[in-house]
């Protein structure tokens, strides 16, 4: 158990209620995200790309009339890329990065559902060095026979921005 | 009960207060007797005194007072207006001027400097005869009373003369008043009563004897008739004995009402929905006929403008690409559109602009007070006062403005006898002055100092390997290497400018205003900075330009001009880096496909746009020149970071987002990236 | 009449003072200096007048006077908002015509149980 996923844990239970999470579909897993993050589902509109930002930054879009940086979640999991399809969309979500409030859109696969998880039903992500980056993960979730994976908005947003440059 | 909403009102009339004071004070002149003059700085100290003691702020009244007490003297004639006053009265009001920051920040004031200036004050108010009076204590006085202890009775006579109540004083108020105290017995006595036709009836005839029994002191009641004090005799008695009624004739009684007249608690309950108003009372009384807005009022209709011109530009695109009959009356509709909505716009900037003069009204102190610490006489002239700017750009400004007046000051402006050796008048003379010039504002700063020294820059530009021995460069270049960073050619670093940290920041700043500032020197005579700024941050006039895929937008304010490509003037001189001869000049080539995307192009199938930033240009590469167009500003940094080369984006007619390119950066990276390369 | 007429030249002021007596049940009316609260004065009859001394153009003292002189403000309770303690000041405003005087500074529940004692 690793001390951040354990300390979620005990926020979790501290908090003893339970969370709507909406669900995702990302190169064939679950994933969720607290839905009180969640602004809005875009269709896929075209991304202006930044110069000299990572990979998984695929630019920016228009979100009537915000500039809103697009992160490609595949790319910043490390996960086999892929096209967009039918069913890709834009989830928009509003969290705190580098301490104040930000609004960003993440490409997911297919929006699934919603579902209410008590933090008694979400347990710590397993330390067996898989593909996914430990820290994003608040923890694993059981619905329906298929495991969720909950992710740390807060820390996805945080990592995919960088210091403002000293640009002289 | 909640002050804090008109504690930030009153801030804002603290610093205008003093305002008036210390342009009051610039003002005077020693041996002056204006009265009203004196008057006007002696009321804006009354008034914070009387409203921060009235706030509850603890040490700014007290201080104050003492700079009122001196004011006071001075506007009475008892005591002359010196040099020395008015200098102590200065600095007085800078302390103050902390001291409201201070407290309106929540910071810890500095009590050292504050008890130091004071007892400056203090000294100098000694000196004259009267003495200082004894300030009200800012402490709110305690209803409760003094000596509570017994029940005590008292005897009141009580006549008023016959003009009390012109005053507006009614006996039964007063009655009421001293029923609140306890059991309360009247008596009227009649025996001044002349005839009914004599009476007038605005006259008071009666006189009161009254029996006051309670557990009260005898101030309590004298303070009931505080405010009738000298407009009737008045006797109270102590009555030993207590016990039973007085035998006199008992008149009318007036029953205490018990509780019901205390004064009403202060209430606890918090005060509901109280927000929200401070900024939108009109100022009553003011002749200009301006109203308080808050900025964020002005900034949503500064969003939605920005918004009717994407919709506006959508419209027109769309509006081109028709081409049958009845799109003339489109047509014709959308022009009208297109010049509604820019004048729409322009009124609406016009409302975040205010008169430089706001800035520049600090340098009459600044000047002042600098020329004593340097020895330099200096005379200030500042013109254009009126001229607009947006009132973020006149925030900016304000610091690099500072800067260059204190370089002209301490660097520019020579001492008087070096000036007089130099058959020029001792005092020097530096002109400030502000005017709009096609779409900008123009601030110069202009001294008739000693000038830039070629020699001198030319050696520490060859110190810091900047140039060669050899190199041959223009007097314009020469004199713009001031701004370049550590390069400062003071022989002694004063704290004052010369830590050579200076100029390129200021010029940094007026850049990253969208703006830019340029020297013009001439060694012996003098020194002109001339900032140059857009008038609003919000809009830009952009050139579109197509690189791959992709448009950017380039400011065209920026751009000296454009053209095909000649394969025949490129030249490579290193590694990455290619020039172009443009008539006379070689001049830096940037691929921004390169820089933006990683993929280089062939250059003679594009265009080169020929940009410019602090004298420097740079020829960009791009594939297409498309459109001009108004672009609205919008913000990367919001909720994303700020990106090298690119100073913000914009959304386009058809909905796209384009990034707009920082010309200065990029300039800025071309030379930091060929100077590395040289050096490599 | 609960109407009361508040003159200060400071908005922070005037609005306190106004704000404090609203909450209390009264109705009150602003003037930024003399000029203006005459106008208003005149315009509609209140029932208190509440003053600070030092204003600019005409004073408080000038203030009272001028209503005092005006049929319906012979005998309308007028106070005026003063930081003096000098009895010069208050014995100018009482020779002009004041009724009394309000000590800054003064407390909410201070200037409000005034105002009632004088309002009944």
């Amino acid at each position: 158990m690793t001390a951040k996923a354990h300390s979620n844990d005990v926020t979790m239970q501290a908090k003893a209620e339970t969370h709507q999470y909406l669900t995702f579909l990302l190169a064939g897993e679950e994933y969720g995200v607290d839905i009180l993050s969640v602004q809005e589902i875009r269709g896929c509109s075209s991304v202006t790309p930044i110069p000299t930002t990572p990979e998984y930054v695929l630019g920016v879009i228009n979100l009537r009339g915000t500039v809103v940086p697009i992160v490609d979640l595949r790319k910043r999991f490390g996960l086999a890329a892929a096209q967009f399809g039918a069913t890709t969309v834009f989830v928009v979500v509003r969290a705190i990065g580098l301490d104040r409030h930000r609004t960003m859109g993440m490409v997911v696969d297919a929006v699934l559902d919603v579902y209410n998880i008590s933090p008694d039903e979400v347990k710590p992500a397993p330390d067996v060095g898989n593909a996914l980056d430990h820290d994003f993960v608040t923890g694993l979730a059981t619905v329906d026979d298929k495991m969720l994976i909950l992710l740390d908005i807060d820390w996805v947003m945080n990592s995919s921005i960088n210091e403002p440059l000293q640009t002289h | 009960m909640d002050l804090s909403e008109f504690l930030a009102v009153f801030f804002e009339e603290c610093y205008e207060g003093l305002g008036v004071m210390e342009s009051g004070l610039l003002q005077l002149d020693a041996g002056c007797t204006d009265a009203e003059a004196i008057n006007t700085i002696f009321r804006a100290a009354h008034s914070i005194k009387g409203g921060s003691a009235t706030f509850g702020l603890n040490e700014i009244p007290q201080f104050t007072h003492v700079l009122e007490a001196l004011l006071d003297q001075m506007r009475d004639g008892r005591r002359a207006v010196t040099r020395d006053a008015i200098d102590l009265l200065l600095e007085s009001v800078d302390c103050l001027r902390e001291m409201v920051d201070g407290t309106k920040a929540g910071t810890e004031l500095n009590a050292e400097r504050i008890a130091a200036a004071q007892r400056r004050l203090e000294n100098m108010l000694s000196t004259a005869d009267s003495a200082l009076e004894p300030i009200t204590h800012p402490t709110i006085k305690e209803e409760s009373p003094g000596d509570k202890s017994n029940l005590s009775c008292w005897q009141i006579f009580f006549r008023p003369h016959a003009h009390m109540l012109q005053s507006g004083n009614d006996p039964y108020r007063l009655f009421r008043e001293l029923a609140t105290l306890g059991h309360l017995q009247v008596e009227a006595d009649l025996s001044s009563l002349p005839s009914c036709s004599e009476i007038e009836p605005e006259t008071c005839y009666l006189a009161w004897n009254l029996w006051l029994e309670g557990e009260l002191a005898r101030e309590q009641i004298l303070e009931i008739f505080q405010w009738v004090e000298g407009d009737c005799d008045l006797e109270v008695k102590k009555v030993e004995e207590h016990a039973g009624e007085p035998e006199a004739e008992v008149g009318s009684e007036v029953q205490g009402e018990g509780q019901a007249q205390t004064p009403i608690e202060t209430s606890s309950s918090p005060i509901p929905n109280a927000r929200g108003h401070k900024n939108e009372r009109a100022s009553a009384g003011q002749d200009t006929g301006s109203i308080r807005v808050s900025i964020e009022k002005i900034d949503v209709l500064i969003n939605l403008v920005g918004e009717l011109v994407i919709t506006q530009s959508m419209l027109n695109r769309f509006g081109e690409d028709f081409e049958q009959p009845q799109v003339n009356e489109l047509r014709d509709g959308l022009i009208q559109l297109t010049r509604n909505t820019r004048e729409l716009q322009e009124a609406a900037m016009h409302i975040r602009m205010l008169p430089i003069g706001a800035s520049f009204n600090r340098f009459p102190r600044l000047v002042r007070d600098l020329g004593n610490k340097l020895g330099k006489k200096v005379e200030l002239s500042v013109s254009g006062e009126n001229t607009e700017l947006d009132k973020t750009v006149l925030e900016k400004i304000g610091d690099p403005l500072v800067h260059l007046v204190r370089n002209a000051l301490d660097h520019g402006i020579e001492a008087p006898e070096v000036r007089k050796a130099a058959g020029k008048p001792e005092t020097g003379l530096l002109q400030l002055c502000a005017y709009h010039q096609g779409g900008n504002i123009v601030i110069e700063v202009r001294d008739d100092g000693a000038g830039l020294n070629r020699e001198k820059i030319l050696r520490k530009a060859q110190e810091q390997g900047l140039l060669s021995a050899n190199d041959t460069v223009g007097e314009e270049q020469v004199q713009n290497l001031i701004f370049q960073p550590g390069f400062s050619t003071a022989e002694k670093l004063s704290d004052i400018s010369g830590r050579g940290v200076g100029m390129d920041v200021v010029r940094k700043n007026i850049n990253d205003l969208g703006g830019h500032v340029q020297i013009r020197s001439e060694e012996g005579k003098g020194s002109t900075l001339t900032i140059r700024l857009p008038l609003t941050l919000a809009i830009l006039e952009g050139q579109l330009v197509r690189v791959g895929t992709e448009t950017y937008v380039v400011p065209l304010t920026s751009i000296v001009e454009s053209l095909q490509v000649e394969p025949t003037r490129v030249s490579p001189i290193a590694q990455r880096i290619e020039l172009y001869k443009l008539r006379d000049e070689y001049i830096s080539i940037i691929r921004l496909a390169q820089a933006f995307h990683g993929h280089s192009h062939a250059l003679d199938r594009g265009q080169l746009v020929v940009v410019e930033a602090d004298n420097r240009r740079v020829g960009l590469s791009v594939d297409e020149m498309l459109g001009q167009q108004q672009v609205v500003i919008k913000s990367l940094e919001t909720n994303f970071q700020q990106i090298k080369g690119v100073s913000g984006a914009t959304i386009l007619g058809d909905g796209r987002v384009a990034l707009i390119l920082d010309i200065p950066g990029l300039i800025q990276g071309c030379i930091d990236r060929s100077l590395t390369q040289i050096a490599a | 009449m609960s109407s009361i007429l508040a003159v200060d030249d400071s908005a922070s002021m005037r609005k306190m003072v106004s704000f404090t007596l609203e909450q209390a049940g009264f109705e009150v009316v602003q003037a930024s200096d003399g000029q203006e609260a005459l106008r208003v004065a005149g315009g509609k009859a209140v029932g208190l007048v509440l003053t600070d001394v030092h204003m600019p153009g005409m004073d408080g003292i000038e203030l009272i006077k001028a209503l005092r002189a005006l049929p319906d403000y012979r005998h309308t309770p007028i106070l005026t908002l003063t930081t003096e303690s000098s009895a010069e000041k208050k014995a100018q405003a009482k020779t002009a015509g004041a009724t009394g005087w309000i000590v800054k500074p003064f407390t909410p529940a201070k200037l409000i149980g005034t105002i009632k004692m004088l309002l009944g």
